[in-house]
């Protein structure tokens, strides 16, 4: 085991997939020589040559699209976007190409591409650099959505990401990439070689797509979370005295139903939380279908806290991002009924 | 088979990667080698300039050929006064950034003519729509530098409400356009804009601006068709300043020259010196006075050189090592317009060095003005209130429910 934080988990995974595999080739924006702007594509055009890890214009849609066509003749792409704020202009190669290609050929193509995205705010980074525009992908029957809280998850998803046959996005919370954060900013910036999940193998494995974890057990409310939000949610449920039970879905579609079923069974009591806008967020398919499973052990209406339905701003920041506070006072609203 | 072993794929490598100075080889077309085709030619008839390069300064420091503007050594003093001060303060912005008192900023070293060329060649009706380098614009059209430094620190007088980046400005008094991060989206938009003065009768128009990596986003191309289809009132400009953060200008491009994308789409295009404070003038008054006359479109492509990091994020010695500033073989655009003002009888180095000398005070002033409206660290901030303006006109039942929710 070594110690890593995301961004090198996320290159050690790259590392280690380019060596088993040779169809396996990543590019994007300063993603080749200067190793990706985060550097999680760092010593792969080094290591294994310009024509499998390669800069490529500043073109997302071209992008999206060179990865379709690699990807659907023998080759496993792995396209980063520099930011997932960036990701639009190839949205129509990815909704309307990347997901349909095996549906509309009748089974006959597909593209086992991965597309690998920052995401998320708490970096100062204004409404261009903070998004998370995961539920845009979620709504788009085709694609599967990841999205990584901790180093150990990130390369063993990744792996899975990459070996998987259908398209997948796998988005990296970027206020995370160098250490957890439970949504303090006053506080010392925290490292993961403090944290159990900064343990990391350095060979081969795979966490599976589909699989949440419950990283934390509790009796009185299931909190649902991904990304940042697990560790926010985790420390308001801690700071705050309350026995939630803390999920991370680390896969959004398809997510994983008897996880989540099983614990809002046994607390009676949810709570959805997520950095992205409420309206139409995936928070909303969550409380619809834990309603529609789940009626009639529910013991008060479910809760989001999520991001305001504004677009995600720079100065106020953190009075955007959804706090500890925030989610403790939804928790506690849940069991008052 | 390539030095990759087994692969037939071409990728592109900057020539001067590895260090030494293998810049692309210097243009050894000379000052004053361009004729100047009549405003109304067609996109044809530019194709020489377009694979050319447009200069007037030639290496004796002298204005020369038909491109000449024949400006007047108060005007070209303005311009030299615009420019030193946009460097003092990008010098002082970068300054407080790495002091923390800043988030971010960018700097536009070696393109200050670019920007000061092209706003002095047009009226103030004339609509800019930006990307993240043209600061100089701000500043021939007079922007107070209190403004656009608390903007820069989101404090409490930042008129987009701190809800940008640092040099993501504003500024409608001035008709310039809230840039955005995402590259190239501003070229169909200023097309747009172009489009309405049209529908409207008026003989305004619209220039915009956007990086040679950009020149590979759709939106490029777009903006460009549209613009030939409605003979738009439009000058696109591709400021090539051969560095999009690590990515080489061959890699946005295949082939010699970011202008010569103009001439399919039978825009006008051309290719002139970004040092050369004259030949940017001349090539915006051309295209200015063609769009304002009904002629159509102009894309020109600014020869520069990025003198700096692309942001205060990265670190250039890392993807550009031994490929500085200094070694660019078209100079630099103050030395360059210093020179010939001197060369004129008309400047000198101790007026010069006076000149910087007020600028960098000036600067100094107005970012001490600027924190007495909010430091970066302290505030105040736009009020939270702040937060739920301005996503509509109007605000729904949704948004005031979430204001309640926050106590607002």
């Amino acid at each position: 085991m070594a110690q890593m934080n995301i961004i090198q988990a996320v290159n050690s995974a790259l590392h280690t997939m380019f060596e088993r595999d040779p169809t396996v080739v990543s590019f994007g924006e300063d993603a080749g020589y200067y190793g990706g702007v985060f550097r999680c594509t760092a010593g792969l055009q080094e290591k294994f040559g310009k024509h499998r890890s390669f800069d490529t214009p500043l073109a997302e849609g071209g992008i999206m699209g060179i990865a379709i066509g690699m990807g659907m003749n023998g080759l496993r792409p792995v396209a980063e976007i520099q930011f997932a704020d960036y990701i639009f202009p190839g949205f129509d190669q990815i909704t309307n190409e990347l997901a349909k290609l095996r549906y509309r050929s009748g089974g006959e193509y597909s593209a086992p591409v991965t597309i690998r995205t920052p995401c998320g705010g708490g970096i100062k980074g204004g409404h261009y650099h903070s998004q998370s525009p995961e539920a845009y992908f979620t709504h788009t029957p085709g694609l599967k959505v990841v999205v990584c809280s901790n180093p150990h998850d990130a390369k063993g998803l990744l792996i899975s990401c990459i070996e998987d046959n259908d398209p997948v996005l796998f988005f990296e919370p970027k206020r995370l990439y160098n250490g957890p954060f439970d949504g303090d900013h006053t506080a010392a910036m925290v490292k993961w070689d403090t944290h159990p999940k900064g343990e990391v193998p350095e060979g081969y494995y795979n966490i599976p797509l589909g699989k949440a974890e419950i990283v934390r057990e509790g009796a009185d409310v299931t909190v649902l979370a991904w990304g940042t939000m697990v560790h926010v949610a985790k420390a308001s449920a801690e700071n705050n005295g309350i026995d939630a039970e803390v999920i991370d879905l680390r896969t959004l579609v398809p997510f994983d139903v008897d996880t989540v079923v099983n614990s809002v069974k046994k607390t009676g009591r949810c709570v959805i939380v997520h950095e992205a806008p409420r309206t139409s967020g995936f928070g909303a398919e969550l409380s619809a279908q834990v309603q529609e499973r789940c009626f009639y052990h529910l013991e008060a209406p479910i809760e989001r806290v999520t991001g305001w339905d504004t677009p995600y701003p720079h100065s106020l920041e953190w009075d955007y991002f959804p706090s500890q506070q925030r989610m403790a006072e939804a928790m506690r609203r849940t069991m008052e009924e | 088979m390539s030095e990759d072993g087994d692969t037939n794929m071409h990728v592109p490598v900057p020539p001067h990667r590895e260090g030494g100075t293998a810049f692309p080889s210097p243009h050894d077309i000379p000052a004053g080698h361009h004729d100047r085709p009549p405003i109304d030619c067609n996109g044809a008839e530019t194709r020489d300039i377009a694979y050319g390069l447009l200069r007037v300064l030639n290496d004796d420091d002298e204005a020369v050929g038909a491109w000449d503007p024949g400006l007047d050594a108060d005007t070209m003093r303005a311009a030299l006064e615009h420019m030193v001060r946009i460097r003092a303060y990008d010098k002082r912005m970068m300054m407080m950034q790495r002091q923390g008192r800043l988030s971010f900023y960018m700097k536009c070293l070696g393109e200050e003519a670019v920007s000061v060329g092209a706003a002095m060649a047009m009226e103030d009706r004339d609509i800019l729509v930006p990307s993240y380098r043209q600061q100089g614009l701000l500043f021939v059209r007079g922007r107070s530098l209190v403004d656009m430094i608390s903007h820069c620190i989101t404090n409490a007088n930042d008129n987009v409400k701190g809800r940008q980046m640092p040099v993501h400005y504003s500024w409608k008094e001035g008709n310039f356009v809230s840039i955005s991060s995402p590259v190239g989206t501003q070229f169909p938009q200023a097309v747009g804009a172009a489009m309405a003065f049209a529908y409207r009768g008026e003989d305004s128009i619209a220039c915009s601006w956007l990086g040679e990596g950009t020149s590979a986003q759709g939106d490029f191309h777009y903006g460009l068709n549209f613009a030939s289809v409605y003979k738009a009132p439009v000058v696109l400009v591709v400021v090539n300043n051969q560095w999009a953060i690590s990515t080489h200008r061959n890699l946005a491009h295949g082939g010699p020259s970011f202008a010569g994308r103009g001439i399919p789409y039978d825009v006008a295009s051309m290719r002139v010196d970004g040092q050369d404070f004259l030949a940017v003038y001349a090539a915006h008054q051309w295209a200015t006075e063609r769009a304002r006359a009904g002629h159509g479109p102009t894309l020109l492509e600014m020869y520069t050189y990025r003198g700096d990091s692309h942001s205060s994020s990265d670190d250039p010695t890392i993807y550009r090592p031994g490929d500085g500033y200094e070694s660019w073989p078209l100079g630099d655009p103050v030395d360059r317009l210093k020179a010939h003002l001197v060369k004129l009888g008309e400047w000198d180095d101790e007026r010069h060095t006076a000149l910087e000398e007020q600028c960098r005070l000036e600067i100094i002033a107005a970012y001490k003005e600027a924190e007495t409206h909010g430091t970066l660290k302290e505030g105040p901030f736009p009020p939270v209130s702040t937060l739920f303006e301005d996503v509509y006109e109007s605000e729904p039942w949704h948004l005031l429910e979430q204001r309640g929710q926050v106590g607002i």
